[in-house]
């Protein structure tokens, strides 16, 4: 037990959650393709056994010294200026250590969950490709375990440096995802998705190192901490800041993707294997929204309050959700209809974080988190019924009711939980960020209100059609009922949905303090006071 | 012994170094074209030695060097001209494109 | 139900008394947990049973596999004798004989008979003994408990606080034991209209979900927890509707419900949006007491809220315009229809306006729009009742019609008369509702044996059951005179109550129109206008009650000799629960007899009023927040009026509709010409709303989708791929620089060096 405590609270626990799949991935690259899935199984349940426990010893102060993971405290903002900062299991391990980059990592109330949302998709992704995918086995797993290494990465970096590497890092296993083990127009959505995504994010390292050389220049220290970007001496003019915000969001924009940068997401989903496609939007999209969440927001506070990114962000939210919804009910494809409705639950956190208050941004992060398990499951469920069918057109289906039960019950279940119906996570999120966004955004809030009305507009019809109506082709009447294996994919998601959307206290408890903190970092940073030259020049440390 | 004037020694270096600019952009036979270059090369350690007794040893060591890399580039070179040859039995340079878009 | 009556009166003594003593609940959330139990089991009861069936799955080409379906509900319906077991679409469809009547049932389709009305009548117990308790204590105020924080979210700017909690009053306490009374009523008859069905436990596993979520709405102790309610009922109602889904319609019409419905619930999305926004929560006590102090009686917001939340009411309750989907509701099981879409469900809205009696009091002008548009509804939805046949939506549109009703009481503030009526009705229309239920049971049975494709709901295909069904003839008759507003049966009072609201108002002495006169409406031209129409939708009602019944159960029989001698009534399961609903809709009236009204206080056995003064604590917020604004009703002028006009409306309906049909031959569908008549075309075509929302509303929608999804395609996606495509061209482009020759190389490069020399020789 002393041992497990040790661990729990130490540094190495994440590290391990990062380098363990990657070591997965070699392994299950060199066993071979007979056992690749089993071996990438096992990696995949260990590391989720490994990540569950953070949920219960996550102590939401944060446990961090200040000197592992900042290098001064005199220029922090406020809410991170104590002696030790609010991120506990945090590793500073030297790495270009002269240029200032660190790999610094470290987990709080919303990084958290996050990761645990990879490490549970992850043994899941492997069972749904368990008899989906039968060519090039090892090199598969390999690059599933790569990708779930990577993104984690994201979601614990606390190095500009390393955060992008690892931003860069998740790009490639899911380009080949796509492109190899993909349908018909694979290459054409796999390449879309590469580039679209890559440039969205060389304007973002352009802007970090613009960040990185205006600290260096104020305080005379290379760094590429967290906590040093945020520096209130590297005062920007509001037209610099502007365009670094500007850059940081293009990037997440792209990811998360709002409205008009979303079309790369309809091709990569529907071309995409069933695991590409559920760690696609459970966590792929979720890393562009914790961008904005996490740097974008807080590293610009001027820009991202100023009232014309507010309300460019809330309206292109709101489209969004009322016109991604209104698209997604004529798509004949399941798999872009729910692809869409992606688009749409994302536009719901987008106005989340830009409420700026804690309701909305609690709110969002729950749609982060409910979107995670909702739209995985019913990627699972329309992979479970492209083996039996080979066909995600919803016209091919009818009826499946009748011939296969307990798949009609999850997925009427699914769709349930992804409009939003109350006594799922769906409902509890989608309350809590129109909730914040109408305290202050009445108007805002009440347009993207129809988005209640708008999601059973498309879920319906599309539930109707596969599930019920008359059961009219041979080919839909002789298939098997889900089996044990899959079930067993469906159910930790079932279970999870009904606990967050019944008792969501859990969660929000843990990440109420960090969400309260970012909201007062950037109140704190807010049109932060001028100071004399020789005021900057005496507070800068001298290393 | 009488020194050779500077002058003298830059000239020539210069005609050889444009007299095989000049083939290099003209002639299409890839033979030819190797020779030209290699006369650029000769021109260029001309100059290097030319200017050696005023400014040192280094012209000259940096002569070896060239003339180790043109070996070498010689080497590859005819071995490249050889192979296409096999296939196109010519060395007009025109069939040598390829890597063309 | 005389229980009630009895107990309403117990309780005014006791108050009297001791009106300070603390009412302990009875594990409440028993109420709730014991229909989510049998939800559960019958729910894996259903599984195991689908699973069991799929293993003899038929070779494909099976001529049975793809059943053949018909459009009226009866031909899914399956029956103890039935010989064809594969025509019933549902979820076996063929394979399922095991479910079917041959042999011995298995436990999956026998256990849900025990369990399903089993966990009902133990949460209707156990809301007897609460209520006995709260009789006992008379409670002035509710009884809250929080049994976990649901959605915490410490925001320094207001803090939501929303916790799973109960809260137990007067008005939660009378919708309970409602639900849960009507409720057991409705399962023990679905035992017998639904048991033959192949999918029985998954039947009985919606039903039991749909009274959790309906006592989570009733019993809930704030908005959002009401919500979850609002939304569940939703659903189960969207599952049950499409029931026998392998029908299109029949799944249309669930589609088409839950996305009405979902209209609704934006709008009370919004008004919990607005109340928060301005008072920081949403648990009702707090509201209650919060809205007077901060918000302005009769300003903007309150009234906002007020609307918004009407037309949450409006899409759950059937109110114009999102009055469409219940009609087509009809498609599921008829004691569907009885419990979800006549006594339960649909009387939310008017449950959710009473809760928020407070805020409607201070919102005059919303609420005399919730007046107006539901004494709208209640003529409207009248005049289409008189000319259809379909026996289920003549009670469909009655049901709107008189939750029409219900919408003008709690309107003009009446709250007492609208739940009085809500309960009567509950009693009334859910005999009705059930008695049509036995009806189209046995008049399918007798068809089937005789392979008829007549339809089995039409009433012209019926005539003179009466003989055959004198049962379900005597249940209905009295359930028929209740609604017809025939004293002393328990519509006649509910609906007096309402008319003599809107005639009290029209003299000015409701506290209606005292506010709408301060925010400088004359409202009594308003109520008059409501008195006239209510008493005409009263007339309708009376008569195409009368026409229904005609039809059905008097004159010659019509169904066909071999057809008659098959028809017959049901098992007890039918009966019983008709004939104590008959009896509750008999003597259901005596719970709220106005004593100061000269005719009907003869009808008067305790001290009248009981239910009034059982829902005063409940109310007693509005009454302060009337009396704070000094719009208190005056003393109310007793009046014979209303009460006379009512009676003789009722009566005359009833009597015009049998001197106007029952000499006359009346002839079945086939024979009946269609209307010819432009005014009966309208009517039987209701007002071809249907069709205008079709063309106006969803056609528009679907066009904007497609041209939305073009626009995606080829202008957002198009864009992005043209950027694709400049870099590719530009490459081309550049790329034809790239000869390929050494030689053009060489001279570049010499060009470059040139360049470079000369610009660093001139620096």
């Amino acid at each position: 037990m002393d041992f497990l405590k040790h661990l729990y609270e130490g540094p190495g626990i994440l590290t391990f959650l990062i380098a363990f799949p990657l070591l997965g991935a070699l392994a299950a690259w060199l066993v071979g393709d007979r056992s690749a899935r089993a071996t990438a199984l096992v990696v995949g349940i260990v590391e989720l056994l490994v990540s569950v426990p953070l949920f219960f010893t996550f102590d939401p102060t944060g446990t961090c010294p200040q000197s592992v993971i900042g290098r001064q405290n005199e220029g922090l903002p406020f809410a991170f200026s104590q002696l030790t900062v609010p991120f506990q299991n945090c590793t500073d391990a030297p790495w270009f250590a002269d240029w200032g980059i660190h790999f610094r990592i470290g987990l709080d109330g919303i990084s958290l969950f996050m990761v645990l949302l990879t490490t549970l998709l992850l043994p899941l992704m492997v069972l749904g490709s368990w008899t989906y995918i039968r060519d090039r086995q090892r090199t598969f797993y390999a690059m599933l375990l790569a990708l779930t290494a990577g993104v984690v990465g994201v979601f614990v970096a606390l190095d500009m440096f390393v955060f992008y590497v690892f931003w860069e890092l998740v790009l490639i296993p899911m380009y080949f995802l796509i492109g190899v083990w993909g349908g018909k127009e694979r290459v054409y959505a796999a390449v879309k998705f590469f580039l679209y995504t890559a440039a969205g994010s060389l304007l973002m390292l352009v802007a970090i190192l613009y960040v990185y050389f205006r600290v260096h220049s104020v305080t005379g220290m290379s760094s590429f901490s967290y906590f040093d970007f945020m520096n209130p001496l590297a005062a920007f003019s509001a037209r610099e800041e502007a365009l670094l915000f500007l850059a940081f969001a293009l990037a997440f924009a792209v990811k998360v993707p709002i409205f008009p940068f979303h079309t790369w997401l309809p091709h990569a989903h529907v071309q995409a294997p069933t695991a590409g496609s559920v760690i696609l939007a459970g966590v792929l999209l979720k890393m562009g929204t914790y961008g904005f969440i996490r740097f974008a927001v807080p590293f610009f506070p001027d820009a991202a309050h100023a009232p014309g990114a507010v309300k460019w962000a809330m309206v292109l939210g709101v489209i969004g959700i009322i016109y991604a919804a209104m698209v997604a009910a004529v798509q004949p494809n399941a798999k872009k209809l729910v692809a869409y409705t992606s688009v749409a639950h994302l536009g719901f956190v987008i106005l989340g974080i830009f409420a700026y208050n804690l309701i909305g941004l609690q709110g969002a992060l729950m749609v982060m988190i409910g979107h995670g398990l909702s739209t995985p499951m019913l990627f699972f469920l329309l992979g479970m019924l492209y083996e039996r069918r080979h066909s995600y057109e919803i016209e091919d289906f009818g009826g499946l009711a009748a011939s296969i039960p307990v798949f009609a019950t999850m997925l009427v279940f699914a769709a349930m939980a992804s409009i939003g119906l109350p006594g799922t996570s769906g409902f509890v999120s989608e309350f809590l960020v129109l909730l914040g966004t109408f305290k202050t955004h009445p108007y805002v809030a009440l347009l993207a209100s129809t988005g209640v009305i708008f999601a059973a507009y498309y879920m319906l019809p599309m539930v109707q059609k596969v599930a019920f109506n008359a059961l009219r082709s041979p080919a839909n009447r002789d298939i098997p009922d889900l089996d044990r294996r899959e079930l067993a994919i469906l159910l930790p998601l079932v279970v999870l949905i009904l606990w967050i959307g019944i008792y969501p206290k859990p969660f929000l408890d843990r990440m109420e303090p960090a969400a309260l903190r970012l909201l007062a970092t950037q109140s704190t940073r807010l049109a932060p006071p001028m100071q004399p030259m020789g005021d900057v020049a005496a507070a800068a440390p001298n290393p | 012994m009488q020194q050779i004037p500077l002058e003298q020694a830059l000239g020539l270096s210069a005609l050889l170094f444009a007299i095989g600019a000049f083939g290099v952009v003209i002639r299409r036979n890839a033979i030819i074209l190797f020779m030209c270059i290699e006369l650029m090369l000769n021109a260029v350690n001309l100059a290097f030695v030319a200017f050696s007794p005023r400014s040192g040893v280094q012209g000259q060591v940096f002569v070896f060097f060239v003339i180790a890399v043109a070996a070498a580039e010689a080497a590859v070179g005819l071995a490249i001209i050889i192979s296409v040859f096999r296939h196109k039995e010519s060395v007009d340079i025109k069939n040598f494109s390829l890597l063309r878009w | 139900m005389l229980l009630l009556q009895e107990a309403a009166v117990h309780a005014t003594s006791a108050a009297a008394g001791q009106a300070g003593e603390s009412f302990a609940a009875f594990a409440p959330w028993l109420i709730l947990a014991l229909p989510l139990l049998g939800f559960v089991l019958n729910g894996l009861l259903s599984i195991t049973a689908a699973r069991r069936a799929l293993p003899a799955l038929p070779p494909v080409g099976d001529p049975h596999w793809d059943a053949h379906h018909e459009p009226s509900e009866q031909e899914h319906h399956a029956h103890g004798d039935d010989a064809h077991p594969a025509a019933h679409a549902d979820d076996h469809g063929a394979h399922g004989h095991d479910a079917h009547g041959h042999g011995p049932k298995p436990a999956t389709h026998t256990l849900p008979s025990f369990i399903a009305p089993g966990v009902l009548i133990a949460a209707f117990a156990v809301a007897v003994v609460n209520f006995l308790r709260m009789l006992a204590a008379h409670p002035e105020t509710a009884w809250v408990h929080e049994y976990w924080s649901w959605m915490p979210v410490n925001d320094p700017t207001g803090a939501l606080r929303v916790g799973a909690a109960i809260q137990l009053d007067q008005l939660s306490m009378l919708m309970t034991l409602v639900i849960t009374g009507v409720g057991s009523l409705i399962h023990v008859f679905s035992v017998g209209y639904m048991k033959e069905d192949p999918g029985y436990p998954r039947y009985m596993a919606y039903l039991n979900l749909f009274v959790f979520f309906m006592l989570t709405l009733v019993l809930g102790a704030s908005y959002p927890l009401m919500f979850v309610g609002w939304e569940g009922v939703g659903l189960c109602s969207y599952l049950l509707i499409g029931f026998w889904f392998k029908e299109r319609a029949n799944a249309d019409a669930g589609k088409k419900a839950f996305i009405v419905n979902r209209i609704g619930d934006f709008g009370f999305l919004i008004a919990m949006f607005l109340l928060f926004a301005n008072l920081g929560t949403l648990n009702f006590a707090e509201v209650m007491e919060r809205a007077p102090a901060q918000m302005a009686f009769g300003g903007a917001v309150v009234t906002a809220v007020c609307l918004f939340f009407f037309l949450g009411a409006a899409g759950k309750s059937a109110q114009i315009p999102l009055y469409v989907w219940l009609p087509d509701a009809m498609a599921g099981p008829t004691p569907v229809s009885a419990l979800i879409h006549a006594a339960t469900m649909v009387t939310a809205g008017v449950y959710l306006v009473a809760r928020s009696a407070t805020l409607f009091t201070m919102a005059p002008v919303a609420s005399l729009v919730v007046a107006l548009v539901g004494t709208a509804t209640a003529i409207f939805a009248a005049s289409i009742g008189l000319k259809q046949w379909d026996i289920k939506k003549i009670l469909a549109y009655s049901t709107v019609s008189q939750l029409g009703f219900m919408f003008a009481a709690v309107g003009m503030g009446a709250y007492v008369a609208g739940v009085f009526h809500l309960m009567t009705h509950a009693f009334f229309k859910a005999c009705l509702f059930l008695g049509s239920g036995a009806v189209i049971h046995a008049m399918h049975e007798a068809l089937h044996h005789t392979h008829s494709d007549m339809d089995a709901q039409d009433v012209r295909n019926m005539g003179g059951l009466r003989r055959y069904l004198p049962v379900t003839f005597w249940t209905m008759g009295i359930a028929t005179l209740a609604i017809a507003g025939v004293p002393p049966f328990a519509g006649f009072f509910s609906k007096d109550e309402i008319t003599g609201a809107a005639w009290d108002g029209a003299h000015g002495q409701l506290p209606l129109a005292a506010g709408l006169a301060k925010v400088g409406i004359d409202g009594t031209l308003w109520f008059g206008l409501i008195w006239g129409a209510l008493s005409i939708a009263a007339f309708m009602t009376a008569f195409y009650m009368g026409r229904m019944m005609i039809y059905t159960f008097f004159g010659q029989n019509r169904t066909g000799e071999e057809e008659r001698k098959h028809l017959h009534e049901g098992s007890w399961t039918l009966t019983l629960p008709l004939v104590v609903l008959a009896l509750a809709s008999t003597f259901g009236g005596f719970l709220n007899v106005e004593r100061e009204v000269p005719i009907v206080r003869w009808f008067d056995f305790g001290q009248g009023e009981a239910l009034h003064r059982w829902l005063h604590p409940v109310l007693a917020g509005a009454d302060q927040v009337a009396e704070a604004n000094g719009i208190a009703g005056a003393a109310v002028e007793p009046s014979a009026v209303p009460i006379a006009v009512a009676i003789l409306l009722g009566l005359g309906g009833l009597a015009l509709a049998w001197t106007m049909l029952s000499r006359r031959a009346l002839r079945t569908a086939a024979e009946e010409p269609a209307y010819a008549n432009g005014v009966e075309r309208v009517l039987y075509h209701k007002y071809y709303v249907d069709e205008l929302y079709d063309r106006v509303v969803v056609r528009t929608v679907g066009w904007l989708s497609r041209l939305q999804a073009g626009f995606d395609r080829y202008v957002v996606d198009g864009l992005v791929d043209f950027g694709g495509k400049m870099s590719e061209w530009l490459g081309v482009a550049l790329g034809r620089f790239q000869t390929g020759q050494v030689n053009t190389y060489a001279f570049a490069i010499l060009i470059g060096v040139t360049l470079v020399l000369y610009a660093f020789v001139h620096t």
